[in-house]
């Protein structure tokens, strides 16, 4: 069933959009942590994004996308009042979030800032505090600030030039905090692999426990081909329903960028030919 | 006057050639004539009580229906198939028909038994394409609504039987495409996608309303279903989570469940990469693991592909292979080979993560095990190393945890399966009834179906009783 667009907000001109979907009957029952599924044309592939925002009210939910390959590019290429193919979900389980008015950190880095607003969301609404710590290159990459900063008790950037916030990863205010407040009861990071593995080793020194997000390939996202493994405690888990969120501890990160690999040639030769049929080139 | 059949052999199915089937996915077998599907349904001894429909899961009319072909009156061969096959075409390319109907056949002790799985699909085939299928729609009652969760060959069965008396049925897939494991797991050299179109088509004509995407145990959930006015639920979510070899190396690039080889190609078109979007690796010296059908699939469609050399390796020997006779011929006359009585130690890879070879030991047969076969045991000192850049595994599947998982008041067994009432086919929860891989772990289409089947006579009776 085609998924209409109802808003679409470009975050980063040609890289990055958000977009709010008309999807009541997922937005019924997802939770933060909880991912669909997308396709975007008739001969496209199927993949996986994690939900933003949901409003069940209104029956929207909101996903965020990083142009990386020809099915973010083609759905970059669509508007509001477009439909986007097949749109499929929620899945993966969803955050375990403890009510106990606890303080949580939770760091998210390019577009995985995104997925972390709403996990975010899901730990203040459970009436836990809430400290936000976001990063990116540079201030016009920064997403998601004014959202976050409705609702977290705290907000902390980072920026490897400086323009806003400490100079440096999101690891350095993350670290400062580590060092200077004990009362810290979980980490939650979600972005790139680095810098998952970075928030991971960092908290490990101070044993807090720490959650992450992960973006394992998959091919129907529903628990069926095992593409999405990845080894946590020295175990096969799959991503799509038994993730996405694992003890960052315990994952091994070193596969795991491996295993993204795997069609990095394959993504070219696509993405290569898209951009030429669209004269890109 | 009549005449006792002549002893005519068996009739060969006409098939593609080898050379030109492995460059391109058409189907291989091409069907009977109608000259060969005469013949053959001459061979036929009419036998008083048929061994044959003793051997069917779903008890097809075998001999009745042989006898309308045997007088040319097709239409009355495919009706009396339906009335008890939901899905003929299907089940004529797929059924193992020597461990069922034809292995009953009493022709079958000189080996020579009536090609029972081509005449049915000779009929379902004619009876398709000549639009012989009866169209009369049947009116539904608005208020017995019936679920269906999954959309292959079980719940196919239940909402086509269900549909066809007057129920209202709503089918909920996960994934983009309906038909289940008709559509992503077995290639269209096997089981053309147009004769499971064509089904669905039956269905859609029904008036049965397919949602795609539509997740059970997530988007819909028992509770939701029976909140929406539903009175019964048949839950056919089939098949899970694929088991891995659990040896080192596992993880390489290189390495895949069968079930995500042949997603990516039957689903995904990967074939067509890049037409089609979605990518399949594209291996040279490929490794299957497994001797089933779905390894004997992978096998081929990897041939298909493109691959030099494709080798099986099983732990047991040939003749313990589980897979049909056809796909195993059909597979070994494309140039598939059998590495049997070897199992692997590890998998080993380069620098850069990717599959480049697996080490392997010999394997001997001891006694037979429970399941009657003899069990095969380690040849210490046997180690031999295979080069291979693409490992499939195909050692079959857990259930499904997505539906299981949003419904814990389901009861289950030991291994995680829904657990049935055998007479019913109704689960722990009241109207919730479940059939196929979910319940019997993975096993056929034509046993599903029979299971679909099952359910659907009970939700007809408790249902629909007045309106009939």
């Amino acid at each position: 069933m085609p998924t209409k667009i109802l808003e679409k907000e470009k975050l980063i001109p040609g890289k990055t959009s958000k977009l709010v979907l008309d999807a009541p009957h997922i937005a019924k029952t997802a939770k933060p942590g909880h991912f669909v599924m997308l396709r975007v044309h008739e001969s496209g592939e199927r993949f996986p994004l994690t939900i933003a925002d949901t409003d069940a009210e209104n029956g929207t939910i909101t996903i965020v996308y990083l142009v990386m390959g020809k099915s973010t590019a083609m759905l970059e290429m669509l508007g509001v009042g477009d439909e986007i193919l097949d749109v499929c979900g929620p899945l993966g389980k969803a955050t375990h979030i403890v009510p106990n008015g606890q303080k949580v950190i939770c760091v998210g880095g390019g577009t995985g800032v995104a997925a972390m607003h709403h996990i975010a969301k899901g730990h203040h609404k459970a009436g836990n505090y809430v400290i936000a710590v976001i990063g990116a290159r540079s201030k016009e990459f920064l997403l998601f600030y004014d959202d976050l900063a409705k609702f977290c008790d705290e907000v902390l950037v980072a920026t490897n030039d400086g323009s806003v916030g400490i100079t440096g990863l999101v690891t350095d205010p993350l670290k400062d905090r580590l060092e200077s407040d004990k009362d810290i009861a979980e980490v939650v990071a979600v972005g790139p692999v680095p810098m998952m593995e970075a928030v991971t080793k960092l908290t490990k020194e101070y044993s807090v426990p720490t959650v992450v997000s992960l973006n394992s390939l998959m091919v129907d996202g529903m628990g069926m081909c095992g593409a999405c493994r990845v080894t946590v405690g020295g175990e096969m888990k799959f991503t799509c329903v038994e993730g996405p969120e694992f003890d960052g501890h315990l994952v091994d990160f070193e596969e795991l960028k491996i295993r993204l690999s795997s069609f990095r040639g394959e993504e070219k030769v696509s993405m290569d030919k898209h951009q030429c049929k669209c004269g890109a080139h | 006057m009549s005449q006792k059949p002549a002893k005519l052999p068996r009739t060969d199915m006409p098939c593609q050639a080898p050379a030109k089937r492995i460059t391109n996915f058409d189907e291989v077998a091409l069907g009977y004539t109608d000259e060969m599907a005469a013949a053959e349904a001459s061979r036929c001894l009419q036998c008083k009580k048929p061994l044959c429909r003793q051997g069917c899961p779903v008890e097809v009319r075998i001999p009745e229906f042989i006898a309308e072909v045997v007088k040319g009156d097709l239409c009355a061969a495919y009706d009396i198939i339906k009335t008890t096959n939901s899905l003929p075409a299907v089940c004529g390319r797929v059924c193992p028909q020597e461990k069922q109907c034809e292995g009953e056949c009493i022709l079958a002790k000189k080996g020579e038994s009536v090609a029972i799985g081509r005449l049915e699909r000779y009929v379902a085939d004619k009876a398709l394409c000549s639009n012989i299928v009866p169209g009369k729609v049947i009116p539904k009652s608005p208020e017995i609504k019936v679920a269906c969760i999954g959309s292959g060959p079980a719940s196919l069965t239940c909402g086509g039987y269900l549909a066809a008396r007057g129920a209202t049925v709503t089918m909920f897939e996960g994934l983009h495409e309906p038909g289940g494991v008709l559509v992503y797991g077995i290639p269209n050299f096997r089981l053309p996608k147009d004769v499971v179109c064509q089904e669905l088509n039956n269905l859609k004509a029904q008036n049965v309303d397919i949602k795609t995407n539509w997740v059970g145990g997530t988007t819909v959930t028992v509770d939701s279903l029976f909140e929406e006015g539903y009175k019964a639920i048949f839950v056919g979510v089939g098949a899970g989570l694929p088991y891995f070899l659990d040896v080192p190396g596992e993880n390489l690039i290189g390495v895949f469940s069968a079930n995500e080889y042949l997603t990516r190609a039957n689903l995904g078109r990967s074939y067509n990469f890049p037409d089609y979007d979605t990518p399949n690796y594209a291996g040279q010296s490929v490794t299957v693991f497994g001797a089933g059908n779905v390894a004997m699939d992978a096998a081929r469609t990897a041939k298909r592909m493109g691959a030099e050399t494709v080798n099986i390796v099983y732990r047991r020997s040939r003749a313990e292979m589980p897979a049909r006779h056809e796909e195993i011929e059909h597979a070994f006359e494309e140039g598939v080979n059998l590495l049997e009585l070897s199992a692997p130690i590890r998998f080993e890879g380069t620098e850069a993560g990717r599959l480049c070879s697996v080490k392997l030991h010999k394997m001997e047969l001891g006694e037979p095990d429970e399941s009657g076969r003899r069990s095969p045991r380690k040849v210490e000192g046997s180690e031999f190393d295979l080069p291979t850049d693409l490992a499939i595994i195909a050692l079959g599947t857990r259930p499904n945890p997505l539906f299981i998982d949003a419904t814990p008041a389901l009861n289950l067994n030991k291994k995680g399966y829904i657990v049935v009432d055998q007479e019913s086919g109704e689960t722990s929860i009241p109207n919730v009834f479940a059939g196929g891989d979910i319940v019997t772990g993975a096993a056929t289409v034509i046993l599903a179906m029979g299971a679909g089947r099952k359910a659907a006579t009970v939700i007809a009776e408790r249902f629909l009783g007045e309106i009939k």
